[in-house]
């Protein structure tokens, strides 16, 4: 595997605000990324940082080898589709279009011209009065059909129906098999697109929390639930995310450290379900915040959809 | 794809295997391409590789060059045996506890066993 994009050491300030702090990861060549994170966690911020818009404080960014910051030679293979991408004012679907036509050495107008059909785009309307979720769409086109070898797509759903986020996974899908290339995505809604990942990047309060495999991340999320002593006993072996407690009986998010694990706890007297990464994900967050132990968060946690 | 049922690319090799044992998928016909399969069950196409891989070394699959994956002569066979072996660790192991946890005996089970089987 070669390596597409990679920070060292990246810190990055603003003005008595510390946005990343000592971000080190490797982003491999013709994968599908997922940069998972609670709002304010950094993932803008580090997309921002990929593709040239900021430098850091200190550290160093590569992406294709070479530092983004105002190099042609990089940008030009980049595409960067930000929340809520802005367009100049008197700009149609069609001007958008004809732009990234230009801005893309890779472009592909038939793709382009197939999604802007899906989404029921209008061609001749100003992007300024088109939907929440019809902007997003226009954003979706141009990250799709420019090819980029490094595509970024920082929360591209924004206003989407599911019908619209279904037909973008399954386009990303079908046109990343066919041209493979390094995808970047940013989201909150983890569990409409964990099977689509490879990679997961997780940060919390501008650090790196997870940065792994996603097929091995889900093989080592455990929830248990027994006993408490027996919970405490297998957690204790373990990392453990989340418990919450009735009348003796626990349960636990746990991310396992041995291969065994799901053994053990059955042996234990345990019984044993699996976990989505978005419960993986919300676990970790929440252990990693200093209000952990805040009731109100475990609720949130419960009524997270399965 | 399910989150109870392991990784996702056991679950793809499993529904091509319960594909070929059901003989919906015959022996020497093409398997899905990892990309197909990405699309049906919108996974990444390395982990529907990786379904695929698992199964070209069990030898249940094997590659063309050039032209794709194929089921081998005997799969079937070879998956019906290793399914038989199995049966015992998946089904009884189960059975046995839960009924050693109710208060059922083997001969109440041999009985409850019969019954149905003559059902059926």
């Amino acid at each position: 595997m070669t390596t597409a994009a990679a920070l060292e050491g990246v810190t990055m300030r603003f003005r008595g605000h510390t946005a990343l702090t000592d971000v080190s990861t490797e982003i491999q060549a013709d994968t599908i990324t997922g940069l998972l994170g609670r709002n304010g966690a950094g993932k803008t911020t580090l997309m921002q940082l990929l593709t040239g818009h900021r430098v850091p404080t200190s550290g160093r960014v590569r992406v294709l080898g070479q530092e983004p910051y105002e190099n042609d030679a990089v940008l030009s293979r980049l595409c960067f589709i930000k929340e809520g991408q802005r367009y100049p004012d008197h700009f149609r679907v069609c001007d958008a279009l004809r732009a990234a036509a230009t801005l893309y050495p890779d472009w592909d107008a038939d793709l382009a011209d197939d999604l802007v059909r899906d989404f029921d785009l209008p061609r001749k309307r100003q992007i300024k009065k088109l939907s929440r979720g019809m902007n997003s769409a226009v954003g979706i086109v141009l990250g799709l059909a420019s090819r980029a070898p490094v595509t970024l797509f920082d929360e591209p759903y924004l206003g989407l129906d599911a019908v619209a986020r279904q037909q973008f996974y399954d386009r990303l899908l079908a046109d990343y098999a066919e041209h493979p290339r390094t995808i970047v995505l940013s989201t909150h809604l983890i569990e409409e697109i964990s099977d689509l990942l490879e990679h997961v990047l997780l940060i919390d309060h501008g650090r790196v929390l997870l940065d792994a495999d996603a097929e091995a991340l889900r093989a080592s999320a455990l929830t248990v639930t027994g006993p408490a002593r027996q919970v405490a006993t297998f957690g204790s072996a373990h990392e453990l995310l989340t418990t919450e407690s009735l009348a003796g009986q626990s349960r636990a998010i746990v991310r396992t450290r041995t291969a065994t694990a799901s053994r053990d706890a059955t042996d234990l007297g345990l019984s044993v379900e699996r976990t989505s990464l978005q419960q993986l994900v919300v676990g970790m967050s929440l252990s990693a915040s200093p209000s952990a132990a805040a009731p109100t968060d475990h609720q949130a946690l419960q009524g997270a959809p399965r | 794809m399910n989150d109870d049922a392991g990784p996702i690319f056991r679950q793809i090799a499993t529904q091509l295997e319960d594909a070929i044992v059901d003989g919906s998928l015959a022996e020497e016909s093409q398997a899905p391409s990892s990309n197909e399969l990405a699309a049906f069950h919108r996974i990444n196409p390395a982990t529907a590789a990786k379904g695929l891989n698992q199964l070209v070394s069990d030898g249940v699959l094997y590659k063309r060059r050039g032209v794709g994956m194929f089921v081998a002569t005997g799969a079937r066979e070879q998956l019906l045996k290793r399914r038989r072996s199995e049966f015992a660790d998946q089904y009884l192991t189960p059975l046995l506890a839960e009924a050693d946890k109710v208060g059922i005996s083997i001969t109440e089970i041999a009985a409850m066993l019969r019954e149905r089987g003559s059902r059926a």
